[in-house]
């Protein structure tokens, strides 16, 4: 997927004037802040599990190799193969390589952000198969060729009548006169229309939320079932997962499963909690034929033990973003790449690089509501401001800020010179506001009073007031 | 020049950059509260910024150089407190991160943070003040700026306190808790985004029909009370001390008499 | 070198440790061999009796149905009375599961039954839940011939059998009993957790049922 995340401002300013996306974000604010809030509360032991979560994380990083080894015995001991990738496109080529062997025309595909990540859809396009989305977001959002919006709510961005007219230009075989204008309308057809694909897809290509070692099993969570349509009907099942998906044990995955949904969409539970394991067994009548597991690492290795290490814990709920007031600002899109929100802000220079992605890590005002609410306690802002130190030490920030936080510093570490300037400052800046009290414009404040008036100064600093006290008493 | 009791405990008085230069009425305030609850007040001189501009920048030099001023300047206090949760924070929760690979400094920052506190929560945490013995007529309506409630935990505090001031009713906003787009240097290289979270904090302050906004940090009033009066929005901005320390004949944030 | 040496060695650089390492292989093993339970919550540690209400009041506000009948022969009544109530065709499919098959279909209804897994064109299936979960309301079924997972997400209307007695309090009760059937570290090819009926919020946040699995999940519950 093509990174426009420097025309971060660009596409943020887009989006703070797209009406149909202001509407569409007002069902994030309360939509899942509340029911998250809701669940939350009624859980007394929530806050333990956050704990018992990041431990399990935390524990599981530090053995990553072991656990990875033992996932691998026993997915083969199971009958399903495993194919290792360290890039992007070594994971492509071995997906390929599976579709092509099984002579793939069509695949279905659950919703995988690791997909997105690794560009899998063009390049199938590109080598004559045909990748069906079946969230019904994804689907949504493959008619318009625009990329996810949100790691768990693809179509958070857009309204129903959009996806009418969507969906009237991508079905049209469908009759004319028929009434779209109500969601159960929309999702009925949804529905006809990808039950015809998942029974004709060759192969099925999901992601993974856990991949359990102890068994050799990949965990889907999902609410629609089109995961589970995915892999249990095509003859082969490719499973697509980076290094960090692995969990130790069944009842690892069952604790952070309860903070998943919760944190996610403000249910107790997703609909559909599936482990597969290993490919149909003589006693199965249905399921595929063939699984197969492609572990990629695209940076997470290097990730490990870096001042980046806790981003590894994260379990894509989406709860950063649907906290974040810059989000719920710009949407998505904004982000210019697949991770969007604070998760995205940390997570994307590391994949694509801090000079590309640069503005996602600036762009927040720490308020710190992601930390506060993410199930894995990762601290977002504390990595943001890390890559904002290695922009800083590259010289990647632009002059101006340079230049005006060095003028700041300077007088930081000089309190005399301080003093000094801000008496002279403070008393021309009081007797040019005292008029009105503000300012509707200020020399180098344009940013500030671009929207809003800039108080002023009441005309004596403290640290003069203060010492004219102390020399009346 | 007080007195020096024994009994008595001795806080620095960290006044924030902003409130020395802006609204010296927040520092006085602080005083006036902090003696009110049995404390000698101090002001060092060589104090001028916490070095939070810095430190979210990743200019981790300049912010190392500032915080070992402000360290040698404060660590000999009983407390060191500060009008605003963001300076506080950056003190407290900030500060002893920044020496990892320094063990002296590291040591200094730890017992220098530990004295640390934000001020509403030195008055009820600290010095157990329940009533601050003052009044103010009128609905107001309070703003948990984020480094306060989410680094030091304020949030009762304010409230607690604003329950004891005669005549005056607190009428709670929507999203209280939620930023208001100021985040330092954030307002100004994001001007648009910053507007777009501004507007929404105005809009939830308009609808309490409050006459009065308050919270415990400067950079959050000026944001929100130059916001409010760019769209006429008639809500005076005062920070919460003033009100608590009675200190409020001077005008609100931005106006004139 | 390999991908997968290349990612391990990787791994081991970072980490800033040996894959040899006694110690941590011990730790590893440990682990996988005793899984440590965690947190459970208190809200499923109840008594049969009110863990089978948990359950009930939990998985109607998921939107699944219940049904409660005191022995495994009023299940087939229970079923034609859920295909009538909604108009559904007194068709259905099911695996080989034992149990279903030996009740009373015949003599006390009007349903003809299909046997297999399904291809998508069934309206009706029924299933035998290997157990229950009061904590969320959830079925538990095992892939295999006796309940093929096909039964679960193709016809628009899935009933589900479950015994009272098979409802855990939580899902590592669960894990237990699938551990001591199928053995420590092994699993059936496929375990559904299922909590109601399939549903999406894709559509401007508004909850719909029946996305592409069943619309409907009724739970008929014996004892």
């Amino acid at each position: 997927m093509e990174v426009t995340s420097p025309a971060f401002k660009d596409n943020a300013r887009r989006a703070l004037g797209d009406p149909q996306l202001q509407k569409a974000m007002g069902h994030v604010r309360t939509g899942f802040i509340d029911k998250r809030q809701q669940v939350a509360d009624a859980l007394p032991e929530f806050e333990q599990l956050r704990d018992s979560a990041r431990d399990i994380k935390n524990h599981t990083l530090e053995h990553l190799d072991l656990y990875l080894e033992a996932y691998e015995e026993k997915v083969r001991g199971a009958g399903g193969e495993v194919h290792y990738a360290e890039t992007s496109a070594e994971a492509r080529e071995h997906i390929l390589g599976i579709c092509q062997r099984a002579g793939a025309r069509i695949v279905t595909k659950g919703k995988s952000m690791v997909a997105e990540e690794i560009g899998l859809n063009d390049y199938l396009v590109a080598n004559g198969i045909e990748p069906v989305e079946t969230d019904l977001g994804e689907y949504i959002i493959q008619l318009r060729n625009e990329p996810p919006s949100h790691i768990i709510a693809p179509a958070v961005h857009l309204t129903k009548e959009q996806i009418e007219v969507d969906f009237r230009r991508a079905h049209a075989q469908l009759s004319p006169e028929r009434d779209l204008s109500e969601p159960t309308s929309l999702l009925t057809e949804a529905r006809g229309v990808l039950r015809e694909r998942f029974l004709a897809a060759d192969v099925g290509i999901t992601g993974a939320n856990f991949l359990v070692a102890e068994t050799g099993t990949s965990v889907i969570v999902t609410n629609e079932g089109n995961g589970d349509l995915t892999q249990i009907l095509p003859k082969v099942h490719i499973v697509i997962a980076t290094i960090e998906k692995i969990t130790p044990t069944l009842d690892d995955v069952s604790q952070i499963l309860r903070v998943l949904a919760r944190s996610a969409t403000g249910q107790e539970m997703s609909v559909y909690t599936t482990f597969s394991t290993g490919p149909r067994r003589a006693e199965d009548p249905d399921g595929p034929r063939e699984y197969h597991v492609v572990i990629l690492d695209n940076g997470r290795s290097s990730m490990l033990g870096s001042k980046f290490h806790d981003m590894l814990r994260c379990i894509r709920c989406g709860a950063c973003m649907n906290h974040c007031p810059v989000y719920q600002e710009v949407g998505g899109h904004s982000y210019g790449w697949v991770y969007p929100g604070p998760m995205g802000a940390v997570l994307t220079p590391s994949l694509v690089g801090i000079d590309a992605a640069g503005h996602l890590p600036n762009a927040s005002t720490f308020c710190g509501r992601c930390e506060s609410v993410c199930p894995m306690r990762i601290p977002l802002p504390k990595m943001m401001r890390h890559w904002r130190e290695d922009e800083f030490e590259r010289h990647l920030s632009p002059a101006t800020t340079r230049w005006g936080l060095g003028f700041w510093a300077f007088f930081a570490k000089h309190s005399r010179i301080y003093r000094l300037g801000a008496r002279l400052a403070i008393r021309i800046l009081g007797k040019l506001g005292s008029g009105k009290g503000r300012f509707k414009k200020l020399l180098f404040a344009g940013g500030w009073t671009r929207h809003r008036d800039f108080p002023a100064p009441e005309g004596k600093t403290f640290q003069e007031l203060w010492a004219e006290r102390d020399r009346k008493s | 020049m007080a007195e020096n009791n024994d009994r008595q405990p001795t806080v620095g008085l960290f006044v924030t950059c902003l409130v020395d230069l802006f609204r010296p009425t927040v520092g006085f305030s602080a005083v006036k509260l902090i003696e009110q609850a049995g404390c000698n007040v101090e002001v060092p001189r060589a104090q001028t910024c916490c070095g939070q501009p810095a430190y979210n920048s990743g200019d981790q030099r300049n912010a190392k150089a500032i915080a070992r001023q402000v360290i040698a300047a404060f660590e000999s206090f009983d407390y060191i407190v500060a009008p605003s949760g963001s300076c506080a924070g950056m003190l407290k929760v900030h500060y002893p991160t920044l020496f990892a690979d320094d063990a002296e400094w590291q040591a200094r920052a730890s017992a220098f943070a530990d004295k640390v506190n934000e001020l509403i929560s030195f008055l009820c945490d600290i010095r157990g003040v329940t009533d601050v013995e003052t009044e103010f007529e009128g609905t107001v309506t309070y703003h948990d700026s984020c480094a306060g409630l989410r680094e030091l935990g304020v949030e009762s505090q304010p409230r607690a306190l604003l329950k004891s001031v005669a005549g005056l009713t607190l009428a709670e906003m929507k999203d209280a808790d939620v930023c208001c787009g100021f985040g330092g240097t954030f307002c100004v290289k994001y001007p648009d985004i910053s507007n777009a979270i501004a507007e929404r904090k105005t809009a939830d302050i308009a609808a309490t029909g409050a006459a009065t906004l308050l919270a415990g940090d400067l950079g959050c009033l000026m944001n929100m009370a130059g916001k409010l009066q760019r769209q006429n929005v008639s809500v005076s901005a005062r920070h919460v001390a003033e009100v608590l320390a009675g200190m409020t004949d001077v005008p609100p944030i931005g106006e004139v008499s | 070198m390999s991908a997968r040496d290349a990612i391990m060695s990787n791994i081991r650089r970072s980490l800033e440790a040996r894959g040899s390492d006694a110690g941590r292989r011990a730790i590893v093993i440990a682990r996988l061999d005793h899984p440590p339970r965690g947190v459970i919550p208190e809200r499923g540690q109840l008594p049969p009796d009110e863990r089978l209400a948990l359950f009930c009041q939990i998985a109607e506000e998921a939107s699944a149905s219940i049904a409660r009948v005191p022995s495994n022969d009023g299940i087939p009544e229970a079923v034609a009375v859920y295909l009538r109530d909604h108009n559904l065709p007194t068709e259905i499919r099911m695996g080989e599961d034992s149990l279903l098959a030996g009740l009373p279909w015949a003599s006390k209804t009007q349903i003809t039954i299909a046997h297999g897994p399904s291809d998508g064109s069934d309206a009706v299936s029924v299933s035998h839940a290997f157990a229950g979960v009061a904590e969320t309301g959830t079925v538990v079924l095992i892939s295999g011939s006796d309940n093929p997972t096909t039964l679960n997400f193709l016809p628009e209307t899935h009933i589900v059998m479950l015994s009272a007695e098979d409802i855990a309090g939580d899902f590592e009760t669960v894990w237990e009993n699938i551990r001591r059937r199928y053995g420590k570290g092994d699993m059936p090819r496929t375990v559904n957790m299922i909590t109601g009926p399939s549903r999406s919020a894709d559509i401007e946040h508004t909850i719909l049922l029946g996305a592409h699995g069943p619309k409907r999940l009724h739970v008929v519950i014996v004892g």
